[in-house]
């Protein structure tokens, strides 16, 4: 579209463009603004005035204070950390051995194989949240943070990513670090997985975001307090203040929860975007 | 043949969770519909369809169907429209529009559980974001979640709220992947703006726009974190979607057979939709990696 069309453009037209995307903008962020805004109001200004953006108070943390007083936020960060990060480690050694056999190696019924993981991308772990748990609990595995991984142990789209990653780098390197004396283990990890590591990257983020932001199965699975992740805690939280219609708490507690997604995204926003242009299945 | 056991070693770990998370439970779900245990019994009895007849007679799980077509048919086409306009005029890489960008695609990356819980003030009547800031254009409350004929639309704004972000992210991908020549071919025939969108840019998205589709599909029928956070499926059901009933019937009423049995018929659906575009996704991944 683009070039073609913007040398022709005249000046009222951009004027106007920036008018509407520039309004567009303001009006999407509004939630994300209200949130900040809402989560440093001192509460005396009473619901009525709670919705106003104009920044015309004193910032207090007030709210900050509370919302860490009435929720275990230490303990939900702890136990989403260990999901997030636990999920992807087994996910990495999953995804790397199958991707690897799927772009080098030969063997019987491979394309049939190879389509049982693409419909997983499809068949996604929250449709069978009655059977996984029933599965789960049969296993001994019920209220535990190991259950709320399992069912994403192995990911479609990991596989699927690396495996054309993989495709895409010439097998002569493997070939000159075998005669080069190389076991399989010493070419995937001195050759393969650096000149995987963009994808690796990628496949991390999107794995990083996804679990962070998982509900539905953990509040299936978990029944204890001491092991609820953050969302599931938001969720009991947000029910809470909610009925005492205490908004600033709620768009506090929203912070804290959004805070390292804030932070990452913030640094690493190049990233993020063509982690997830790479992902189309979260 | 060495090489054909050293792939099943490698494959083994990833195809082992496969199974157990995917294939498994899609048969083992699929038997325990065909059978029921009623209160205080042992042993369940083999009922052969009595689950699915129960299910379909039940006026709650038509509901549900209905509303999530209408949930289907509001999210998917607006967000992908809102996410190819918004590439439209965001594709061209500036200072400005970079940070336009991030701003649309933020919602995509926090949880939807933390959207819903932001949504539920912007939402809450008189004193909330959207009736404040429209009261001030001399608008009047609205009950948004609370009224049985807004609400599952109120969902679905949201919805295209948090995910038009992310289809604009393809669809920038997309474009930036047209060739200029065309445009130029177009110009030197006099083509208008309109034909220019009409003639090259969507016939070329096209593989593009099957992909973000699907994607978009699947998304409507297994999220319903914001149902369980904002509406509990009210009111009066109106906004109760088919993955928030199984989840009901299995974790509140704890009826299992309903609950199967609707699981078995979700998995149906979506079974059909990925025999009808496994080309498409195959063709997205290659094409996206």
């Amino acid at each position: 579209m683009s070039t073609n069309a913007s040398r022709k453009r005249s000046l009222p037209a951009m004027l106007l463009f920036f008018i509407i995307i520039g309004s567009v903008t303001v009006i999407w962020s509004g939630p994300f603004l209200w949130m900040i805004i809402a989560s440093f109001k001192p509460q005396t200004f009473g619901g009525l005035d709670m919705a106003s953006l104009a920044p015309n108070f004193k910032p207090t943390l007030d709210n900050y204070r509370m919302a860490l007083m009435s929720a275990e936020f230490g303990t939900l960060y702890i136990n989403t950390i260990i999901v997030t990060f636990g999920t992807l480690s087994v996910q990495l050694v999953t995804v790397v051995l199958a991707a690897y056999a799927f772009a080098r190696l030969e063997f019987r019924f491979k394309t049939l194989i190879f389509y049982m993981f693409l419909m997983q991308l499809m068949i996604v772990p929250p449709i069978l949240i009655v059977p996984n748990l029933k599965t789960i609990v049969s296993i001994g595995l019920d209220d535990t943070l190991v259950a709320v991984m399992a069912p994403y142990f192995a990911s479609a789209f990991g596989i699927f990513l690396m495996r054309q990653t993989f495709k895409s780098i010439p097998r002569d390197f493997e070939d000159a670090a075998v005669i080069d004396g190389c076991n399989w283990f010493q070419v995937l990890r001195y050759v393969l997985l650096p000149l995987a590591k963009p994808a690796l990257v990628a496949f991390s983020i999107v794995s990083i975001v996804a679990h962070w932001n998982e509900f539905l199965w953990p509040l299936m699975v978990i029944d204890s307090p001491d092991k609820m992740t953050l969302t599931v805690g938001l969720a009991s939280f947000t029910r809470a203040a909610e009925g005492a219609a205490d908004w600033g708490l709620i768009a506090a507690g929203t912070m804290i929860v959004m805070f390292p997604l804030i932070v990452a995204f913030v640094l690493f926003q190049r990233q993020f975007v063509s982690s997830f242009m790479f992902s189309g299945i979260k | 043949m060495k090489s054909e056991l050293k792939a099943w070693v490698y494959l083994a770990p990833a195809l082992f969770f496969l199974v157990m998370f995917t294939y498994y439970p899609m048969l083992q779900v699929l038997w325990d519909s065909f059978f029921f245990k009623a209160y205080g019994q042992e042993s369940a009895q083999f009922v052969w369809f009595d689950n699915y007849k129960r299910l379909f007679a039940d006026p709650a799980f038509s509901q549900a169907v209905r509303n999530n077509l209408i949930y289907a048919l509001g999210t998917v086409f607006p967000s992908l429209a809102v996410g190819f306009f918004l590439a439209l005029a965001l594709m061209k890489s500036t200072k400005f529009r970079n940070f336009a960008r991030a701003v649309f695609f933020f919602p995509t990356l926090v949880p939807l559980i933390a959207a819903a819980a932001l949504w539920i003030f912007v939402y809450f009547p008189n004193v909330g974001l959207l009736d404040y800031y429209l009261g001030k254009l001399g608008f009047g409350p609205t009950q948004w979640l609370g009224d049985s004929n807004i609400a599952l639309y109120s969902l679905m704004l949201l919805a295209i709220w948090k995910n038009a972000g992310f289809y604009m992210l393809f669809y920038i991908s997309g474009l930036q992947g047209i060739g200029e020549e065309y445009y130029e071919a177009a110009e030197l025939e006099g083509a208008t703006w309109f034909q220019r969108l009409r003639y090259i840019t969507l016939p070329l998205l096209g593989p593009t726009t099957a992909f973000v589709f699907i994607i978009a599909l699947i998304h409507v029928f297994t999220y319903v974190d914001h149902v369980v956070m904002m509406t509990h499926g009210g009111p009066i059901g109106s906004t109760n979607l088919v993955l928030y009933y199984i989840f009901q019937n299995a974790h509140e009423f704890n009826d299992a057979a309903k609950a199967t049995a609707s699981t078995v018929v979700s998995v149906g659906v979506l079974l059909a939709i990925s025999f009808l575009s496994i080309r498409t996704m195959e063709r997205g991944i290659h094409y996206e990696s």
